[in-house]
Formats: C-alpha cells, sequence, structure tokens
C-alpha cells in the first residue's frame, strides 16, 4: 500500500533513522525504566526529561484490529477496505503498534496472532515499521 | 481585552475533591440555538459568526435579562474538528465587509474569538470577564460554571459554534497531502478514520462481553426518535427521516464495526446559555436549572488508542468523581444524556456511571428494553448527535429543557426530571455537569 511519505521531526528522527536501517526503536525514560510510543518530550509514566531509545525485539501479538472502508488520506483509498491492526510488543504489551499486516486478508485477521516487524518504504522512501503474522504459534 | 484560556484551576478533574464548592449557587437558565445547514452556503448571514450572533441573542432573550446585565461570556474558539479553510484561499469581502472584523480575516468565518463576539454585539455593553474553555460544550460549561461560582462573572453566556464547508470532513488538509511530519506519521499513516478508535473499543467489548454490532440498533433508532423530537436539530429541521434497525444494519462500513449511523453529521450550528447565580436566576424568565457538580476527566491512554480496560477504569472513576461532587448516587439520576458520538462508547459512559444499575458488558442488553423518553429508563432523550447532528451540545440543552419541563415532545414522561447528567465527548478527556431542577 502507498503510504503518505514520512519527514521526521526532532523529536522522532531517531525512530525514522532507525527504521531506515530495519530496526525497530521505542523510545524508553531511564529514570523508570518504561518504553513510550507514541514519542514524547518527557515520560507519561514519571515526567522525566530523560529518555531515549532502545532497540526491541521486533516480535509482538495482534490485539485488535478494524477493517477501514471509508479512509480519510487520500493516498490509501484506492486500497479500500484494509486491515489496520493494533499490535502489542512482546517486551510490553502496553505498546501498541498499527498496521496493514501486510499478507492478510481482509477481515481475516487473527487477534492474539504472533507478528514480527517488517520495514516498508513509504511514498518518500522513509521506510516504516509494518507487521507481518508470523506461520505457527511462538 | 485579551481573552485567556481556561487554567487547569477551574476544573475538577480528582477523586477524593468532595462536594463541589458552588453546588447549588449556579444555575443555567436561558438557551439559545441558531439554525443549522448541513455545510455553509457562503452567506455572510450564514457564516459561524452570524450564527452565533444568533444563538447569542436567543439565549438572553430566553432568559428575560438585558444585554447590559451580561457581564461574561466563555466559549471555544474552535469551530470544527475536520473542516479547513484552504490555505490561501481569500475570505469573500462581502463577509468580511459585513460584520465588524478583528486582526485574523478566518474570524467569525473558520474560528470564533470572544473579540469578534463583542465587536458584533454592541449590546453587550457590560462585559468584564471572557474566557475560553477549550475542546466543546462540555468544557466550556464547566468553566462558566466555575467562573460564575467563584464570582468571576454574575450573568454569564456560553457559547459553542460548529462551521461545516463543502467537501468531506477530514479529507483535506495534511490528509490530502504526499507527506507527513515524523510525529503525525506514528498515528495517521495508516489511514484510520475518526471513528476508528472507538471502533476497536466496541470490537474488544464485543468479543468480551458476547455482544454483537446489532444490538446497537435499538439505540440508534431511540436517538433518531428523540431528535426527530428536538426542533433546533438538524435532522428534524431538515430531513425528518427515521433510521429503522434493518436500515442500521444494512448501512456501510466505515470502520468495522463501525457503519455510518455509528458516525455523526458534521453541520453548521451554534448554541448558547445564560449562566448566572442562584439568586439571581430565581427573577428571570425561565426556570432555573441548579448546576450540582462539574467534573472531568484527565485519563490518557498508555500508548495510540485506549484498551477497554483503560476506557473502564476511566469511565468508572469520573463516574466517582461526578457523584462525590454532585453529593448524588446513581440512583438520583432521573435520566442520562452522556455523549453519542460516537454511539459506539454511548454504553461505556453509561455502564460507568451505573445507570440503572448497570454494570459493565450490560448496557446493549439494556438497550433491547424500554429505552424511550416514556418508559422509566430513559437513554439520551435529546437524541445526541445521532439524532440531530454533530454539535457535541444537544444533551446539555436537553437536560435544562427536561429539568426545566418545557422539552416539549421531548419531555420525558416515564420518569420525574429532577436530576440528570450529560457530558463528553470522549470516555478518556470528559467533561461533564450534574443538573438539578432543585438547588439542594
Amino acid at each position: 500500500m502507498a503510504k503518505q511519505g514520512v519527514v521526521p521531526d526532532d523529536l522522532t528522527r531517531p525512530f525514522w533513522e532507525a527504521a531506515n536501517e530495519n530496526r525497530l526503536v521505542i523510545q524508553c525514560c531511564t529514570a523508570c525504566n518504561r518504553l513510550q510510543h507514541p514519542p514524547a518530550a518527557r515520560c507519561h509514566g514519571c515526567g522525566s526529561d530523560e529518555v531515549e531509545w532502545k532497540e526491541v525485539s521486533g516480535r509482538g501479538r495482534i490485539y485488535n484490529y478494524g477493517v477501514v472502508h471509508d479512509c480519510p488520506i487520500r493516498l490509501l483509498q484506492d486500497d479500500q477496505p484494509f486491515n489496520v491492526a493494533v499490535v502489542m510488543l512482546d517486551e510490553d504489551p502496553g505498546i501498541q503498534m498499527y498496521s496493514h499486516l501486510p499478507g492478510t486478508p481482509v477481515d481475516e485477521v487473527p487477534v492474539h496472532a504472533a507478528v514480527e516487524v517488517v520495514f516498508e518504504e513509504t511514498a518518500n522512501g522513509q521506510k516504516v515499521p509494518e507487521w507481518r503474522v508470523v506461520s505457527g504459534d511462538r | 481585552m485579551s481573552t485567556p484560556t481556561a487554567p487547569a484551576s477551574m476544573y475538577r478533574p480528582d477523586v477524593g475533591a468532595g462536594l463541589w464548592e458552588h453546588r447549588g449557587k449556579v444555575a443555567a437558565v436561558g438557551v439559545g440555538h441558531s439554525p443549522t445547514a448541513r455545510r455553509w452556503d457562503g452567506r455572510p448571514e450564514t457564516s459561524v459568526g452570524a450564527i452565533s450572533l444568533i444563538a447569542l441573542r436567543r439565549a438572553i432573550a430566553d432568559a428575560g435579562v438585558s444585554p447590559a446585565e451580561i457581564d461574561g461570556l466563555v466559549l471555544d474558539a474552535t469551530t470544527t474538528t475536520g473542516a479547513y479553510w484552504p490555505p490561501g484561499k481569500p475570505v469573500p469581502p462581502e463577509v468580511l465587509n459585513a460584520y465588524n472584523a478583528t486582526d485574523d480575516p478566518l474570524d467569525g468565518v473558520a474560528k470564533l474569538s470572544a473579540e469578534w463576539i463583542l465587536a458584533n454585539m454592541p449590546e453587550l455593553t457590560n462585559v468584564t470577564f471572557t474566557m475560553y474553555g477549550p475542546g466543546c460544550m462540555s468544557n466550556a460549561i464547566c468553566v462558566a460554571a466555575q467562573a460564575v461560582g467563584d464570582g468571576l462573572a454574575k450573568t454569564c453566556l456560553v457559547l459553542k459554534s460548529w462551521h461545516n464547508y463543502e467537501g468531506r470532513y477530514y479529507q483535506g488538509g495534511a490528509n490530502a497531502g504526499d507527506a507527513l511530519s515524523g510525529s503525525a506519521a506514528i498515528r495517521a499513516l495508516w489511514g484510520t478514520p475518526a471513528c476508528f478508535g472507538t471502533a476497536l473499543q466496541f470490537a474488544e467489548y464485543c468479543r468480551k462481553y458476547g455482544k454483537t454490532h446489532d444490538m446497537m440498533a435499538p439505540f440508534i433508532e431511540n436517538s433518531r426518535n428523540n431528535g426527530l423530537k428536538f426542533p433546533e436539530g438538524y435532522w428534524a429541521e431538515h430531513r425528518p427521516e427515521q433510521i429503522t434497525a434493518e436500515d442500521y444494519k444494512a448501512a456501510r462500513w466505515i470502520a468495522k464495526p463501525a457503519n455510518l449511523f455509528d458516525n455523526d453529521l458534521p453541520i453548521m450550528v451554534s448554541a448558547a446559555y445564560l449562566y448566572t447565580t442562584a439568586e439571581r436566576a430565581r427573577d428571570m424568565d425561565q426556570k432555573p436549572v441548579y448546576i450540582l457538580n462539574h467534573a472531568c476527566s484527565r485519563g490518557r491512554p498508555r500508548s495510540l488508542t485506549p484498551t477497554l480496560d483503560e476506557v473502564e477504569e476511566e469511565t468508572a472513576r469520573t463516574a466517582r468523581k461526578i457523584y462525590e461532587g454532585a453529593g448524588i448516587t446513581a440512583d438520583d439520576l432521573s435520566f442520562e444524556n452522556m455523549y453519542d458520538g460516537f454511539p459506539q462508547f454511548h454504553q461505556f459512559h453509561i455502564e460507568g456511571l451505573g445507570y440503572r444499575g448497570m454494570k459493565f458488558g450490560e448496557a446493549l442488553d439494556f438497550y433491547q428494553g424500554d429505552i424511550s423518553i416514556s418508559g422509566p429508563n430513559p437513554i439520551l432523550p435529546s437524541g445526541g448527535n445521532i439524532g440531530c447532528g454533530r454539535s457535541r451540545f444537544w444533551m446539555h440543552t436537553d437536560c435544562i429543557q427536561q429539568l426545566q419541563q418545557r422539552a416539549g415532545a421531548r419531555q420525558v414522561t416515564g420518569v420525574k426530571p429532577e436530576v440528570a447528567v450529560s457530558g463528553g465527548p470522549m470516555p478518556l478527556g470528559g467533561h461533564f455537569t450534574v443538573w438539578s431542577a432543585s438547588p439542594d
């Protein structure tokens, strides 16, 4: 699917630079060792501004999903309907990421199934984390 | 006059804060609504500024006070969540010239400042207090109630207005572009419509409690039924069309499991209320409706979208604040008017409240019974956004009018209208008001 391009900003640049290297990094507070996503200038848990980027395994589970039939993004409208799943990371199930679940038929999303990260290019070449269902149980 | 945004101290976000210090000492009296329209037709007299003036003047007249008595104005300066003025497009001169402008040509067209209102209501000669209650009417009335209680204003107008333009909601701006900023892209790259997060929570709710999307049909039918009895509402005014259960079940998906009727219709509309002290309210033209409490949620999801657990924890916490500050229990509620735009989170609000003894997972079963305005368990007698169009304020107007016994064809008849609660929008981040026919 032809996702919009991404123009990294100061807050999120490490996330996008890692994606271009096929690595998934998530913000982590060094004061309370808590992961957070989306990124923010301060830890939402303890308020510390001592946040760094931590590489994670790229493994998770599908928590939930919906099927988008009426998308507000112009570039995605030709691909309707499509899945949007919520993936929770194995390292911390409180951390969610969205996914179109490439390779999974529309509305046949196996909730709770294991997934692993892959990296896709967007319209301007910036890579973005996506997720594929892993065959068999892990 | 420079208008500040309400400071955090104006709100009541905490459990354990006790009775609201101004309980029963502030009242809503006057109500004013503008006509509605699906979209702005470009004429000066139908701009969002113009319809705001109509609503404000009607609220003043409804209360029966002199405009010179008004000393406060609280409003939300933002007049849309998804219809944006095209960048670089000039405002037509006939629109600009029709009103006293501020420095911003979009003021009164795509946004609304207190200064624009005052510049165009010369009869408001004594306003000394202005404040923004950003978000929606639910926020603004909390600010107004607190302001009157604190003595910052004695006779205060509260205003919320909405514009809508040609084209589809949410489809302009960044959504039409080829690239997003890195921060926006974290959430937005996947193309989820506005109802998606609520649809996800609803999907999890159905899985957890064994419910189905079809079980929402009675709620939708009831909402439109009630909305068609709201003469100021969009559907009653322009398209008096009932939604049947079959219509609902056959509607196209927007983000499955949310369909077309699980979304509200963006419109042009404005509403204003007149708030004052309980003492002053006694001599006005309408019966006072006393504010027993206002409360808000400051809950935030851990990550991208709230989980069902997060939603249920927060609605339960919000209910504790609502009841504690008002000095009431769920048993005291004559009816509920919690927000419904999106309908799929209405059940979260009322389950958190424990309305009619309801527990988590029970609302959709409750909807299969008599939830009409003539029964003992009214659900959303205003009709809400589904019954009247997107405004986020029908439920507040309805609470005021029901307790004043002037809701007309919408008047609840199966219960005595004494105490009600309204508010929203979202279960995480909403603002809520408890209304009473009596100050005690």
